[in-house]
């Protein structure tokens, strides 16, 4: 799906994101490395902490203050990270529209959704309320809202949590972006709502040609919807690559533990294995490869260098165990 | 599909469409909204009914309460339930103008302290702290007398004296509603710091500024006529509550003179402070009884 020959819509190179905190700093993100194409769906997965979420609100400008991004961001062209006030607000939910993980608490609960979604066609069109108003019903009625017309006057907290996420997705496309930030779109739904928003975002990146940067810790999501994968361990990239690849033929011992800790239909008789430890805690810079100390490949130097990441066949992969051990074995694990 | 097309009125009638708890339940409230009430009909309606004119002078001196002068005369012979109905036509428009306005200043201070931060707030917060830092009637009086007597000069001091009040309220407001995950989104949307201000905050932080309006109304009331009474507000010939009891004051066997306005002002605000109590039951949601 990815075209190589046309830039990419989101370019990142870099990203670095800290946390100012009581004593010294956090640092969330350490270096991350995104390219996303046009109609393209990225998958950043990751356990919590490891900053992808970090990553993604940094892109839009929407840390707190406390945080500081350093780094580059393109996004078709101009650069993100540092840019003015206003050409943010105007790429905000103009050009990238973002949903968030919880649709309980992100909607304003005052306002009926019909004037909530109006107020995202306000912000960027000169349209008198009147037409806003039926731009959002419309939009309701693209999330496939059940009775859009009679129920776009509904308040927030007289709709279920799938609803909600509908609203916040046609909140986030009310503009035609050309790409969607998915913030763990689906981690507060139940399962079979959860299937409804995939099926839901899948159908619309295929009518309106949208890329979707999505944030996940589901490798389930990831594998129905993706096209590209970027594992994301401690604030860096561990291994990106097609989403094919990575399930077939994951090369970094982190992606290979994520996969093996996975239930699988199609192997029931398979044991699950949990990966041991915890992640580090961004206090101070790991010394060497930041999963060393869970890793049951690792070698003496993993603990002194920090692996780069390299090309290995079709993905980048941050490993300097694993994957010379399958290019030369020639097997997949 | 089809089902929902086919039922959809019971999906929208049926769901309750507010939180609003009924404040018709409790005696108190509608005590309240029945004096409030009366004293809005007469103050609206006086002139057309009124026995007398508040300043004129009828009958005899200090004459006691009679079918006549329901409340009796004062000093210089004016019928002093006249002066006491009159009276509400300055009390009620001051008390109700002073929280107007301290509810506006303190608002618009409060949430861009709240909101923005920084030197606005330390600035904004500082003022509040000082102000704060004066029991209230003394800084009125302070204000007041700096002023120089009239009714007017009392509503300024008043003014200075309540909005800190709200400024501090609304400010602890905003800060908290700011940092809910829907104002996140907003931003995410692409919306201006104010239209987030005053679309998406400020409605949700209003309700107890609201609230503490209402309860405060009777409290001005009080101040109104305490200043009054201590030569700071309304001056002598108007009949202002507060100056009518200083009048009565010298009159200790005539002592309708003063209990009429007294019973004007204790039943204007205790009737505020239950409208204000009913106010809260229904739009507060965490104040459970």
């Amino acid at each position: 799906m990815s075209d190589l020959t046309t830039p990419p819509l989101l370019e990142i190179r870099d990203l670095h994101v800290r946390f100012a905190v009581r004593n010294g700093q956090v640092h969330a993100v350490r270096g991350l490395d995104l390219t996303v194409h046009r109609g393209e769906v990225a998958a950043v997965v990751g356990e919590s902490g490891s900053g992808k979420s970090a990553s993604m609100l940094a892109t839009l400008g929407l840390l707190d203050i406390n945080a500081s991004a350093s780094g580059s961001v393109r996004f078709d062209g101009t650069e993100l990270l540092g840019a003015p006030p206003p050409v943010l607000r105007s790429i905000r939910g103009g050009r990238i529209g973002m949903i968030f993980q919880d649709p309980m608490t992100s909607l304003n609960p005052v306002l009926d959704i019909r004037r909530q979604i109006a107020e995202a066609v306000i912000t960027h069109r000169q349209v008198s309320p009147r037409q806003a108003e039926s731009k959002a019903v419309e939009l309701l009625e693209m999330v496939s809202f059940p009775d859009a017309v009679r129920r776009a006057r509904s308040y927030p907290h007289e709709l279920s949590g799938g609803m909600r996420q509908r609203v916040m997705i046609a909140m986030a496309l009310a503009n035609d972006p050309d790409i969607l930030i998915a913030d763990e779109p689906t981690t507060a739904l139940d399962v079979t709502v959860q299937a409804q928003i995939l099926d839901l975002l899948r159908s619309l990146r295929q009518s309106r040609e949208l890329a979707i940067v999505l944030i996940t810790h589901d490798l389930g999501v990831v594998a129905g919807l993706a096209d590209t994968v970027n594992v994301m361990y401690a604030g860096r990239i561990a291994e990106s690559g097609p989403v094919v690849d990575i399930f077939h033929r994951p090369q970094h011992p982190y992606t290979i533990g994520l996969l093996a800790s996975l239930p699988r239909l199609d192997r029931p008789d398979r044991e699950l294995t949990p990966i041991g430890g915890v992640p580090p805690r961004l206090y101070e810079e790991p010394e060497g490869c930041s999963f060393a100390p869970r890793c049951r490949y690792a070698v003496e130097a993993c603990h002194e260098v920090e692996p780069p990441l390299e090309r290995v066949e079709a993905s980048m992969v941050a490993c300097s165990v694993l994957p010379m051990r399958s290019r030369t074995a020639e097997g997949s694990l | 599909m089809s089902l929902l097309s086919t039922a959809p009125r019971l999906l929208v009638d049926v769901a309750p469409r507010s939180t609003w708890k009924s404040p018709w339940k409790r005696v108190t409230v509608i005590a309240g909204m029945t004096v409030t009430s009366f004293w809005l009909v007469v103050l609206i309606t006086l002139s057309w009914w009124a026995p007398y004119k508040p300043l004129d002078a009828v009958g005899g001196r200090l004459q006691a309460p009679s079918w006549h002068h329901l409340f009796g005369t004062d000093a210089l012979s004016r019928d002093v339930f006249t002066r006491t109905l009159y009276g509400a036509r300055q009390t009620l428009p001051v008390s109700v103008g002073v929280i107007v306005c301290a509810v506006t200043i303190g608002t618009v201070l409060g949430s861009l302290a709240g909101f923005f931060g920084g030197w606005i707030e330390s600035v904004v917060m500082r003022l509040v702290d000082v102000t704060l830092a004066f029991p209230p009637i003394f800084l009125a009086m302070a204000v007041a007398a700096a002023l120089g007597p009239g009714l007017q000069n009392a509503f300024f001091a008043m003014v200075i004296v309540w909005w800190p009040i709200y400024a501090r309220l609304i400010r602890g407001q905003v800060q908290a509603v700011k940092h809910r995950d829907h104002i996140q989104a907003a931003v995410s949307i692409g919306a201006t710091r104010w239209r987030i201000l005053r679309k998406h905050v400020l409605p949700l932080s209003f309700t107890p500024a609201l609230i503490n309006a209402t309860l405060d109304l009777g409290q001005v009331v009080i101040l109104t006529a305490t200043l009054s009474f201590l030569g700071l507000g309304a001056k002598p010939p108007s009949p202002e509550w507060g100056a009518m009891i200083t009048d009565g004051a010298q009159f200790f066997y005539q002592w309708w003179v003063a209990v009429a306005p007294g019973i004007a002002i204790l039943t204007v605000a205790m009737s505020f402070n239950f409208l204000g109590d009913g106010l809260r039951d229904a739009l507060d949601v965490r104040a459970k009884r």
